[in-house]
C-alpha cells in the first residue's frame, strides 16, 4: 500500500503487467475513491465555471463532459480535471486527490455570488471500470441505468450513482461515483463479473501509453497547457477571462520554447523514470528531465514525456537519456505511443 | 512462500548458497520476487568486483520501480548470471536456481553466521 494524498492506495493486486493487459484486452476496475468530486450549482454555476476554467463550457449540453484545466496567473496548471454538466444549473468536476484542497479555495474565491460549491470528496467513493469488454460487463449487471455516450455523465437520483463515460486508460470505460457506503459493494460486484483488480501502479502506465498527463509530473505550476500539448482544451476565443488567459495568449504569440515531447528508447536499457536527464544525441547537452517514465508493457520499450527546446521536440529527433551515469539511446516520437 | 533450507538470507531478501565458498551464488528470495512482481531489467556487477557485505551491487528493475540488490557478504565477484540481462524472466520463474544473479568468492565466511537461516527468514517475511 502506498500513501497517497492522504490515502491508502494499492500499487498492485498481482502485478502491474498482468492488470496492464486485463485493462486492454478484457476489463479492468480500479478504486478511485481519492478523486475528487466538486458540485457547483446556482444559476450563474455556468459562467462562473467559464471564467474559471480553460474550456468552454457553454459547449456542453445536459449529460455531457469534457477535458478542462483550471491556471494560475501565469499560465501554470493548477489542477487539470473532468467538467460535468448534470443539468443547467447543475455542474460536477472531477478533480485530481492532491490538488482538491486547493481547488475548492480557488473556486470559492471566483464563484460569486450565483454559484455554489460543494465539495463532496469525503462522501462519495468511485471505480472506474476500464477495457474493451466494459459495456458487455454493464449489460451482465442488469442495471435500470444505461451507459451514457463517451464523455457523457447520468445519474440515478435514489441510489446517489453517478456514471460517467470516462477515464484515464485510453480504452472504453466508465467511472462510477457512488456513496461511500455503497461503494465497496460496487466493488466487488464488478470483480464477480469478471474484472481483474487493478493498482496505481497500471492506471500509470495505461496512461503513459496515450500521454495523459498526471499533474504534478507532467503538469505543473510551471507550464502551461499550450507546453503541454493541450491547448484543444484552452479556449483562447471564449468571452471569459479565466486566470492565465493573458499569459496563454502572449506566449502564443511570441511562440512556444518548450514542449512536452513522448521520447521512446531505441535500444535495450533500463526503464526510463521520472526525473532522469533527457540530453541530446551525444548525450552532452542537457535538454530537459523526464516528467513521467516507465517500460511500456504493451510495447515492451521505455517509453516517457519530458518538456523539451522546440528545436528538440521534434519526432523523429535522436536524444539520449542518462540512466545511473550512462546513456542510452532514445527519439522524439509522435504523441500518443499507443 | 518457498524458502529453502540450506540457504541463508539477508534482511533485505537475498539469498546466499555458501555451499562452495569460493562461488558462492546469491539472488533473491522467493518472497522478493513476488514483491517485485515483473522483473523487466537487471544490472549485474563486473567479474573481479571486491565487496562489502551490505554494498549495493546490481539494480533489479520492475515496471514500477528501480531496487538495489545488496551484496550479503564480502568477497570478490567471480561470476555473474549474464543470461539474465537479455531475459531477467527467471528471477520470477526461478528464483533460487536458474534466477541466480553472481558468484562470489567469500573473504570471511563468518560473515555468514550474521543472516538469517531458513527458519528465522521465515518468520522476518511473516
Amino acid at each position: 500500500m502506498l500513501p497517497f494524498a492522504g490515502w491508502e492506495m494499492p500499487i498492485q493486486y498481482a502485478g502491474i503487467v498482468s492488470e496492464h493487459r486485463a485493462v486492454r484486452e478484457a476489463v479492468g476496475v480500479f478504486d478511485i475513491s481519492h478523486m475528487g468530486e466538486l458540485e457547483v450549482t446556482g444559476h450563474g454555476a455556468e459562467d462562473a465555471l467559464n471564467r474559471l476554467l480553460t474550456n468552454e463550457v457553454t459547449k456542453l449540453g445536459d449529460g455531457e463532459g469534457q477535458y478542462t484545466l483550471m491556471l494560475n496567473e501565469s499560465g501554470g496548471v493548477i489542477d487539470d480535471l473532468i467538467l460535468y454538466r448534470i443539468s443547467q444549473e447543475r455542474f460536477l468536476l472531477v478533480v485530481n486527490a492532491s490538488r482538491t484542497e486547493e481547488d475548492v479555495s480557488w473556486i470559492t474565491a471566483g464563484l460569486g455570488e450565483e454559484a455554489t460549491l460543494l465539495d463532496r470528496s469525503q462522501e462519495l467513493g468511485g471505480i472506474a471500470v476500464q477495457g474493451p469488454a466494459v459495456s458487455s460487463l454493464w449489460d451482465s449487471l442488469e442495471s435500470p441505468l444505461a451507459l451514457p455516450e463517451r464523455n457523457g455523465i447520468v445519474e440515478d437520483g435514489s441510489s446517489g450513482v453517478v456514471l460517467c463515460r470516462t477515464g484515464y486508460t485510453g480504452e472504453d470505460g466508465f467511472e462510477l461515483f457512488a456513496p461511500i457506503d455503497a461503494i465497496g459493494s460496487w466493488f466487488r460486484e464488478i470483480l464477480e463479473k469478471g474484472a481483474t483488480p487493478c493498482g496505481l501502479g497500471s492506471r500509470d502506465t495505461l496512461r503513459l501509453e496515450k500521454c495523459y498527463p498526471l499533474n504534478g509530473n507532467d503538469l505543473d505550476s510551471d507550464h502551461t497547457p499550450l507546453e503541454a500539448g493541450l491547448g484543444f482544451f484552452v479556449s483562447l476565443e471564449k468571452t471569459f477571462e479565466f486566470p492565465g488567459r493573458a499569459a496563454l495568449l502572449e506566449q502564443k504569440e511570441k511562440g512556444l520554447a518548450t514542449r512536452l515531447a513522448a521520447i521512446r528508447m531505441t535500444g535495450k536499457g533500463p526503464p526510463p523514470r521520472h526525473g532522469y536527464e533527457v540530453r541530446d544525441e551525444e548525450g552532452e547537452v542537457v535538454l530537459g528531465e523526464l516528467s513521467s517514465g516507465s517500460l511500456s508493457p504493451t510495447l515492451g520499450v521505455g517509453i516517457g514525456m519530458a518538456y523539451l527546446p522546440v528545436a528538440s521536440a521534434r519526432p523523429g529527433t535522436p536524444v539520449t537519456v542518462e540512466i545511473r551515469g550512462r546513456i542510452f539511446p532514445a527519439e522524439v516520437v509522435k504523441k500518443p505511443f499507443l | 512462500m518457498n524458502v529453502p533450507d540450506p540457504l541463508r538470507y539477508a534482511d533485505s531478501h537475498e539469498w546466499i548458497d555458501a555451499s562452495d565458498p569460493e562461488a558462492a551464488s546469491v539472488g533473491i528470495s522467493d518472497h522478493a520476487q513476488a514483491e517485485l512482481t515483473d522483473v523487466v531489467y537487471l544490472e549485474l556487477p563486473e567479474v573481479g568486483r571486491v565487496v562489502t557485505k551490505g554494498e549495493a551491487i546490481a539494480v533489479v528493475e520492475s515496471v514500477k520501480a528501480a531496487n538495489d540488490i545488496y551484496s550479503p557478504v564480502s568477497g570478490e565477484v567471480v561470476a555473474v548470471n549474464e543470461s539474465l540481462a537479455e531475459a531477467p524472466e527467471p528471477v520470477n520463474e526461478d528464483p533460487y536456481g536458474s534466477g541466480w544473479m553472481f558468484k562470489i568468492k567469500l573473504s570471511d565466511s563468518s560473515e555468514l553466521d550474521s543472516l538469517f537461516d531458513a527458519a528465522s527468514y521465515r518468520e522476518h517475511i511473516s
